[in-house]
């Protein structure tokens, strides 16, 4: 039960088949059996996740208009808060502090009847590729416990390859739904900057930060999506129009006609051949699906890690200043006599992470007198130009493409005393936040030389979010006839009693 | 090219208010010197005829109506406060005063 697809586990609840709780009680059995492995989960709310379950069949039972997924579980990023469930954005500052309130994607979760099974690992406050800035310790990829199951969301990404939740909730700052997603063989979406509420989401940059779905099937990310999505007058940049049709896409998956841009400057040096084959077979198929296939240049994509990497710790290091042990979290040196600025200083060396650390001061730096204007000012010019690249690529395709990473999972530990390789990571995700456009990672197979999944990733402009579930589904079809059975059926079983 | 020394890097410690040990700022100092120069590579483009974008969504003065709506209880706006008293935070001496 626990592997199949979220839309034929609602097909089963809505037939009588199975019940939330039945369905509810197998994820948690499954998460006791093999969460010990792959650490993807910070809290379990087992109480709240079966109360939930029960109250969905209460709701069928009675009659009432439920919505699709109504009584699927799922599990949240911890980034996202959750009223009187344990939030710490996977930072010891954070820990043991229970939200007061839910955020808006929590909201409508709970609204459509959607089962929260508990929150997710992450890297630190969102800041990393692997989850290893975890204060909590890293997540192990179910693919091969070695390796880094991607970040920030590697949790949310792990907990879906291992069969431990069918959907689960993301962030992406640089691609930390998309990254994870392409190293675990899972799908995830970025949807357009202001699509999805950020009320709630504890911010990291906010200019960037945007929650989004995560699943195995296109679909279900599609379904996902529209459960979330939508304008929220409590977050001033959701932006008040329509949801794209983003179901009605991922079930037609028609791309006859469309034209797919494949980006010149995202393939090549740098990129394993794994992924560059794996991409290159996922083009052909498209191409046979009836799209047609064109080359698009975006030169100043070049930059945007360099334009990140000063514009998100900018935003972070002021939005990391309410972590002052003043309101809520961790308070140290608070004796006799000491001051409120000794005690912020000692709890904010206690409380954050080396990675955390790092970048605060980069922003400060960055924002300081006499060097803002070479440093995060220029950036700011540079997401001008990104922007440009991607208005300019738009006027020639639908959709364009990438790999989503230049290699599959490294092994934990390979990187971690190299920032800037860390950072590497994210160089095809990036161009896409900084435009605030939509994204999307779906698996295309495993690379030959290491058997490991690779990502494909689509990118559609502001509000057009349907074109690439369209493109996704299609490619997700031609693949499954392709390999008769989903990618992560090829999977190891994790010892779990699945 | 940009470096930082290790002044540089205490005094930007100081004004983000994180304590940093000797160790720290050292490993810092070393790695700000290759992050530089990376994240440096903005300024070959972003010539004076680029505008700036510091935001995705061109958006200014987004207002919600004025009525009133349910908000947290002081209890539940507390309930994270590492101290409180008299339904209020109890913050460390702000003040400089002699001890």
């Amino acid at each position: 039960m626990i592997k199949n697809s979220a839309a034929e586990m609602a097909q089963s609840l809505a037939s009588g088949a199975t019940t939330s709780v039945a369905l509810t009680q197998a994820h948690l059995d499954r998460i006791a059996d093999v969460d010990s492995k792959v650490r993807a989960f910070l809290h379990v709310d087992t109480e709240g996740a079966l109360k939930q379950a029960a109250d969905a069949d209460a709701a069928r039972a009675r009659g009432e208009k439920l919505s699709p997924l109504a009584g699927v579980p799922l599990a949240l990023k911890d980034v996202l808060v959750q009223k009187d469930v344990p939030t710490t954005c996977g930072s010891k500052i954070l820990e043991g502090w229970r939200p007061p309130y839910d955020s808006t994607v929590v909201s409508k979760l709970k609204n459509a009847g959607v089962v929260i099974l508990g929150k997710t690992n992450m890297d630190e406050f969102a800041m990393g590729s692997s989850t290893e800035n975890s204060a909590y310790g890293p997540t192990h990829n179910p693919w091969d416990l070695t390796r880094i199951p991607g970040g920030s969301g590697g949790g949310s990404s792990a907990a879906l390859a291992a069969f431990e939740a069918p959907l689960a909730i993301g962030t992406d700052t640089g691609g930390s739904i998309r990254q994870p997603a392409a190293v675990t063989g899972t799908v995830g979406v970025k949807p357009t900057y202001g699509g999805v509420s950020r009320y709630g989401l504890v911010a990291f940059s906010s200019s960037l930060d945007q929650a989004g779905p995560c699943a195995r099937t296109v679909l279900d990310t599609a379904l996902l999506h529209e459960v979330i999505a939508g304008h929220d007058p409590k977050d001033s940049t959701s932006i008040n129009a329509p949801v794209p049709q983003v179901v009605a896409a991922a079930k037609s998956g028609d791309v006859k006609g469309m034209k797919i841009g494949v980006v010149k400057e995202l393939n090549g040096d740098g990129y394993q051949s794994g992924v560059r084959q794996r991409f290159e077979e996922s083009l052909e198929l498209l191409a046979q699906a009836g799209a047609e296939i064109v080359e698009v240049s975006a030169p100043n994509f070049e930059y945007a890690l360099a334009a990140y990497y000063l514009i998100a710790p900018s935003e972070a290091s002021s939005n990391l200043a309410r972590f002052d042990a003043m309101r809520y979290g961790l308070r140290v040196g608070d004796a006799d006599g000491a001051s409120a600025e000794s005690v912020m200083n000692m709890t904010r060396e206690v409380g954050f992470g080396r990675e955390v650390k790092r970048r605060i001061l980069l922003g400060t730096y960055a924002l300081s007198s006499g060097y803002y204007d070479a440093y995060y000012g220029s950036a700011q010019k540079v997401r001008t130009l990104i922007t440009q690249d991607f208005n300019n690529a738009f006027a020639k395709c639908d959709v364009m493409v990438s790999p989503t990473c230049p290699t599959t999972a490294f092994k934990i530990g390979e990187k971690t005393n190299d920032p800037l390789a860390m950072y590497l990571n994210d160089i095809a995700t990036i161009p896409v936040n900084m435009a605030g456009i939509g994204g999307m990672s779906l698996p295309c197979g495993v690379a030959p030389e290491d058997g490991l999944p690779v990502g494909f990733q689509i990118m559609s402009p502001v509000m057009q979010d349907q074109r690439m579930y369209s493109v996704g589904a299609a490619l997700e079809a031609a693949l499954l006839s392709k390999w008769g059975a989903p990618l992560l059926s090829q999977a190891p079983s994790l010892g779990g009693a699945a | 090219m940009s470096s930082l020394s290790r002044d540089d890097v205490a005094n930007l410690a100081r004004l983000a208010r994180i304590e940093m040990t000797d160790q720290e700022l050292e490993n810092l100092t070393t790695e700000f010197g290759v992050i530089l120069n990376a994240v440096a590579r903005v300024q070959e483009v972003a010539t004076t005829d680029v505008p700036a974008t510091s935001h995705p969504l061109a958006l200014t003065n987004i207002f919600r109506t004025d009525v009133v709506i349910p908000s947290l209880t002081p209890e539940e706006a507390l309930s994270g406060a590492p101290a409180s008293e008299e339904q209020r935070f109890r913050v460390p001496q702000i003040l400089g005063e002699e001890a």
